[in-house]
């Protein structure tokens, strides 16, 4: 048992935090210009890039802050309330 | 060692040079202020090496000695009343990160009423905030318990903050003789701090903090308790070096005075301690068996040492410089539950005065102490709490 609670960088320390996501971002490929603008501003940093630029979320770890959607500069981005997605949207 | 003439205050300040501390963040409070602005002046000459970080609050006072603890560093803060108030969430957050920080408190009455003089209701109130709590009664004890105090809460079995509290005025400011010691003296008792659990540093990053959920949050706390209980042990061994090497010693957490062979005994907390000494020599030459305990660990509770006074004793008066409203002396309480459970009970009352900054003397102390001698003697447990001097 250590002494206080502390953790080291790692992928989930502490445990899937996507459960606790009430909407999903879902991205519109469509739209996106692939500027990074959500890439940059999520705090959790589970939005990954493609070479090209092409942003992927992590929604084994977003929690649904909706920041991405809020920043995105061309609007692309959706929150959807969690269940009511086809998850084949995003990939 | 070379004896200096120094209010309580100006020592502590060179306590904290004495024991190397590297980063002081403190805010000014009356009567705690001449503790950091006499720092900030041996800051100035150099003679204080570390970093001296002038906040704007209490409360960012402790959380800078929680991140300069967190990175290593050895901190220490001084504070009174009202400010060791607004600590207080840091208060808490120190001791459950398990920092070691040394926090000098110089008792002061809470407001309103607003009044600068002691009381010791500021430091009984973070009782449950897992500090480490030593209660001083001279300049000389000031100095060395604080040094003592960086070694206890450094001690990888305890790993607790400790606070050092010393009456405001009565001690703070008042000017006697301590020994002083070099910090290179000090070396050879104190190393430099190596955090033995968890450190920030960006070459090995970490995030403390973090959620714990009910599967493990117990856990921690329990190891808080523990740290907590294993200090009066640690600080026996710390004690008993520090006699060998320096030769000071200040009676571990009770000092006993006349208690071997005494029916009644008077304990207290910080400068009561003292003063009683000159009212027990006095009832002795009249013809009283009286002894005093003066408390000088009130977290952890020094419950042996209590076990083994009552064993000796007919009846023990507990003079408190605080009030738990509803439930009146913090620390008579703690000595009649921590006898609940053993066949050696003697009377134990209760008295309550001193409150701020109200003064104990000598005829205080002597009426107290008769006070329950004809108590015992008229064979009735008597009130449960006495208020002392109520006007």
């Amino acid at each position: 048992m250590p002494k206080t609670s502390y953790s080291k960088p790692s992928i989930g320390a502490t445990g899937k935090t996507g459960s606790w996501r009430t909407f999903d971002p879902v991205i519109n490929y469509k739209d996106c210009s692939k500027c990074r603008t959500c890439w940059l501003h999520c705090p959790e940093a589970v939005i990954s890039l493609e070479d090209d630029g092409t942003p992927h979320i992590d929604y084994d770890y977003c929690k649904g802050c909706g920041i991405c959607a809020q920043v995105c500069p061309r609007k692309c981005i959706d929150m959807v309330r969690k269940g009511t997605r086809d998850e084949e949207d995003t990939e | 060692m070379k004896t200096q003439l120094m209010s309580a205050n100006y020592a502590a300040a060179r306590a904290v040079v004495s024991a190397r501390v590297e980063v002081v963040a403190a805010y000014p409070i009356t009567p705690a202020t001449t503790v950091p602005e006499q720092i900030a002046l041996l800051s100035e000459k150099g003679i204080y090496k570390g970093e001296f970080i002038r906040v704007e609050s209490e409360h960012s006072a402790m959380f800078a000695c929680i991140g300069a603890s967190s990175t290593g560093a050895r901190a220490f803060t001084a504070t009174s009343s009202n400010g060791l108030l607004l600590m207080d969430e840091a208060l808490h957050w120190a001791a459950a990160a398990r920092l070691p920080i040394v926090l000098a408190n110089i008792n002061r009455s809470v407001s309103p009423s607003w009044n600068i003089h002691v009381s010791h209701d500021d430091s009984m109130s973070k009782r449950d905030t897992g500090w480490i709590q030593f209660y001083v009664s001279s300049v000389d004890e000031f100095y060395h318990t604080l040094i003592q105090a960086f070694k206890l809460a450094e001690d990888e079995r305890v790993l607790m903050p400790a606070m050092v509290n010393a009456d405001g005025f009565v001690l703070s400011h008042t000017v006697s003789n301590y020994d002083h010691l070099d910090a290179e003296e000090v070396d050879k008792f104190l190393p430099p701090y190596e955090p033995p659990h968890w450190v920030m540093d960006p070459e090995n990053p970490v995030a403390h903090g973090n959620i714990v959920f009910p599967e493990h949050y117990q856990e921690f706390r329990y190891g808080m308790h523990e740290g907590t209980k294993n200090s009066l042990k640690v600080y026996a061994e710390i004690e008993a070096e520090y006699k060998k090497i320096f030769g000071k010693y200040f009676g571990g957490p009770i000092e006993h005075y006349h208690c071997d062979d005494a029916d009644y005994v008077l304990t207290s907390q910080g400068t009561i301690g003292a003063e009683a000494r000159d009212a027990i020599d006095e009832l002795r030459e009249e013809g009283y068996k009286v002894g005093g305990a003066r408390i000088r660990m009130y977290r952890p509770f020094p419950v042996d040492p209590i076990r083994e006074l009552a064993k000796k004793v007919k009846g023990i008066a507990s003079i408190d410089r605080s009030v738990s409203y509803g439930y009146g002396g913090p620390v008579a309480n703690d000595i009649r539950a921590s006898l609940y459970a053993t066949d050696s009970r003697p009377l134990v009352k209760s008295y309550i005065g001193g409150l701020g900054g109200r003064d104990i003397t000598v005829p205080d102390i002597k009426e107290i102490l008769l006070d329950l001698v004809k108590t015992d003697e008229s064979g009735e447990a008597g009130p449960e709490e006495t208020w002392h001097d109520l006007r």
